[in-house]
């Protein structure tokens, strides 16, 4: 058992570390060839996103959405399918959050109405998943392209929505703000987070990573969606219906990235803002393959990624912001590569175990 | 049951997730190629951390006047009009006036506000954010930080319920174009050099700021010929519309086929679409441009381009923090202020006859002298 942990540990850590030293040292080369010192530039980082409150809460609010995002990707990867879909699957649980939070009563109780809001938010996400889900399950579309198209058809009908039926504020591209339920910001309770937009979303982020790692690891459901994931034919034949699983994960996946809207729609703005979502779904999937599809793992990552995201506003008096997303990318890459190539030098080894599926991580 | 494409998901899977758990023998004999590849990354990482490259670019543009912060709009910087714009006003207050200015440009939503705040932060004498979206965000920061200065390029000035505009915070200059007027004047010389009795109009976005030029481009035209028709097309009604060049030829093309030899556009790149058409067109068939000089996007079919200053605003919002005359408010900048105007120089001096300008100049004039009222709204 001891054995069988530390391999895991092994093999989850030593990629991914591996990765990120590779992403640092080409990182270093970046900042030299922009003639700035990389121990100058990082250190401006660190202390521009963990250095100080206001900082970390930047980081925290970006995470959130990470988390949501990444679990989303995360879920439909145990299951077999590649959602690339929760950047409108994000955008459309924010607005069915907006939109209910519009129509219920200004004077509501937030008990009552943040659920409401919160619901509609996970409906919107999964309604989008179910479509793709759907198509892959009964007719066999493959979620790839279904999921990229209706991307498209997605926010564009947010964006329709938003400007030419008159929802919007004149002059802007977001609704009015929604009284009726606002998720109070983490400054509320911890004066020292003022003015950061970190808020009440991060519990849920939180009760999601915890919620999805039980559903994944420890519940017959989670179960027979990894086995459809592993082998959806020896899954078939061991009685999973398998079509009914990926129509699952995708609906779950949705309604997961669907209600990381709420983070921004609830907790930061109270308002709906056409281009909220702003590349938190793709970015998911970097996040989804960084964590590893584990839901610890994807907590870390989104981590990761928010302090890149955030350090880079940090470090723009020194370098251009395409830095960052360079980074990114060569975190992402080197992730990918390294992943099999630390895997085969793990498995190099003599008598490896037969292929299981493990029932803890 | 279980389709054909099974296997692409099984790969992406594989590749993807866990492996079956390994015995953790064996390690030192099989993991040291990967433990020396680890070390040897670290330690060059550690070397690069202490290099200290020589005469390392400055931070920011220097100078000893007015501390300067300006956050981009999401386009950000290489827009060739909105941002560079700002970009250019700011470069030349560092020149003319030793500002120090930082620039900022946002990756998401929340960056917006998080860069202004990294800069009020800084107790920055001025910190400038450009483009409507950052409306909300000035009037927040503002109140938290009533000692910086704040302005708002097309700061979206909101109104009261009796229709009356609401002030902005005491700190916050609210910088607002008149578009309107710099699109009447060249609505007229579309008019006057066109010569057909028809003119066009095409528009990205199908949106109320849009709406502004063609409400002054018609005004124009109408100004100088009544029985002119103008024929105004959008784009589309998404964002989109300002990006899509392949519409925007489509339109313009159908537009000088109909005898229209004019069309201004206001349309983002969706006009680079119109420029080209004229060039299909040959002899005869011009486009205008907009926000920036366009004569290079097609040199000789280029009748002129409504340029809007936001160089200038920026310069002088920044002069007037340095004077010490800053204030909040709204400001709106026309033809008077220089805010708006069209190119008239030596490229396309030979595009527009001499009475044709002697009669724009009395135009600008009278729109400067309130003896003409430019609409700002289609009726």
């Amino acid at each position: 058992m001891r054995a069988a942990t530390s391999a895991a540990i092994e093999d989850g850590v030593l990629p991914t570390l591996t990765a990120l030293l590779v992403a640092l040292v080409a990182g270093d080369l970046l900042i030299l060839s922009y003639g700035q010192a990389p121990g100058e530039v990082w250190r401006l980082m660190m202390s521009g996103t963990w250095g100080n409150a206001y900082g970390i809460g930047q980081v925290l609010y970006k995470a959130t959405t990470l988390v949501f995002t990444g679990l989303s990707v995360a879920i439909g990867l145990r299951a077999g399918l590649f959602n690339i879909g929760a950047e409108s699957q994000l955008a459309a649980g924010g607005f069915c959050a907006a939109a209910l939070g519009l129509l219920l009563p200004t004077g509501m109780t937030p008990w009552l109405a943040i659920p409401m809001c919160l619901l509609a938010a996970m409906l919107g996400g999964a309604l989008v998943g179910f479509i793709p889900g759907v198509l892959r399950a009964r007719f066999g579309a493959h979620e790839v392209i279904a999921t990229i198209m209706l991307n498209f058809v997605v926010l564009a009908l947010l964006n329709w929505a938003i400007s030419a039926t008159g929802l919007a504020v004149p002059e802007t591209l977001h609704t009015p703000p929604v009284a009726s339920s606002s998720i109070p910001r983490l400054a509320a309770f911890f004066p020292v987070f003022h003015g950061s937009a970190a808020n009440g979303t991060i519990l849920l982020a939180l009760m999601a990573v915890t919620v999805s790692a039980w559903l994944l690891f420890r519940s017959r459901f989670g179960y027979e969606l990894r086995a459809t994931g592993l082998q959806p034919l020896a899954a078939e034949s061991a009685g999973i219906r398998v079509p009914r699983i990926w129509m699952m994960a995708m609906v779950l996946g949705g309604a997961v990235a669907g209600l990381g809207g709420s983070n921004f729609v609830l907790g930061y703005k109270n308002y709906f803002e056409d281009g909220f979502n702003g590349g938190a779904g793709f970015l998911g999937i970097a996040v989804a393959l960084v964590g590893r599809n584990n839901p610890f793992g994807v907590l870390l990552a989104a981590l990761f990624f928010a302090t890149l995201s955030q350090g880079g506003l940090a470090i723009h008096a020194l370098v251009p912001k395409q830095m960052v997303e360079v980074l990114e990318g060569i975190v992402i890459l080197a992730v990918a590569v390294s992943v099999p190539e630390v895997r085969r030098l793990l498995r190099a080894r003599p008598a490896p175990s037969a292929t299981t599926l493990p029932v803890t991580v | 049951m279980v389709t054909a494409d099974l296997s692409a998901a099984r790969r992406i899977h594989s590749s993807l997730s866990l492996a079956a758990p390994i015995r953790a023998g064996d390690l030192s004999r099989f993991m040291r190629p990967l433990i020396t590849a680890l070390i040897v990354l670290a330690l060059v990482h550690g070397g690069l951390l202490f290099v200290q490259p020589t005469n390392a670019p400055a931070a920011e543009l220097a100078g000893d006047g007015p501390q300067v912060g300006v956050v981009f709009d999401l386009g950000g910087r290489g827009d060739k009009s909105f941002n560079d714009g700002a970009y250019l006003g700011a470069e030349s207050a560092a020149k003319k006036l030793q500002a120090r200015v930082q620039f900022i440009e946002p990756g998401d939503g929340s960056d917006r506000g998080a860069g202004l705040r990294l800069l009020a932060a800084e107790r920055r004498a001025l910190v400038v954010g450009v483009g409507f979206i950052f409306t909300d965000d000035l009037i927040e920061l503002a109140k938290e930080y009533p000692d910086v200065n704040f302005a708002g390029v097309d700061f979206a000035v909101g109104t009261d319920k009796f229709g009356d505009p609401i002030p902005p915070p005491p700190n916050v200059a609210a910088l607002k174009f008149r578009e309107e007027e710099g699109s009447f004047l060249v609505g007229a010389l579309a008019a006057l050099v066109g010569g057909s009795k028809k003119v066009g109009f095409l528009g990205g976005m199908d949106m109320p700021l849009i709406h502004k030029d063609e409400a002054g481009y018609r005004a124009g035209v109408m100004h100088v010929c009544k029985d002119c028709t103008v024929i105004a097309q959008y784009a589309g009604v998404t964002p989109e519309a300002f990006r899509n060049p392949s519409k925007g030829k489509e339109l313009a093309l159908s537009q000088y086929q109909q005898g229209v030899n004019v069309i201004f556009h206001a349309s983002g790149s969706t006009g680079l679409g119109m420029f080209e058409a004229a060039r299909a067109m040959g002899r005869g068939h011009y486009g205008i441009g907009v926000d920036a000089d366009q004569y290079g996007e097609a040199p000789g079919y280029v009748l002129t381009s409504m340029v809007k200053g936001v160089d200038n605003v920026v310069y002088d919002t920044i002069r007037r923090v340095k004077d010490g005359t800053f204030q909040g408010g709204i400001f709106s900048y026309g033809l008077k202020e220089k805010g708006v105007g069209y190119v008239y120089d030596a490229r396309n001096r030979a595009l527009i006859p001499d009475s044709v300008r002697a009669r724009l100049l009395d135009i600008e004039r009278d729109i400067v002298a309130g003896r003409i009222r430019v609409p700002s709204t289609r009726s």
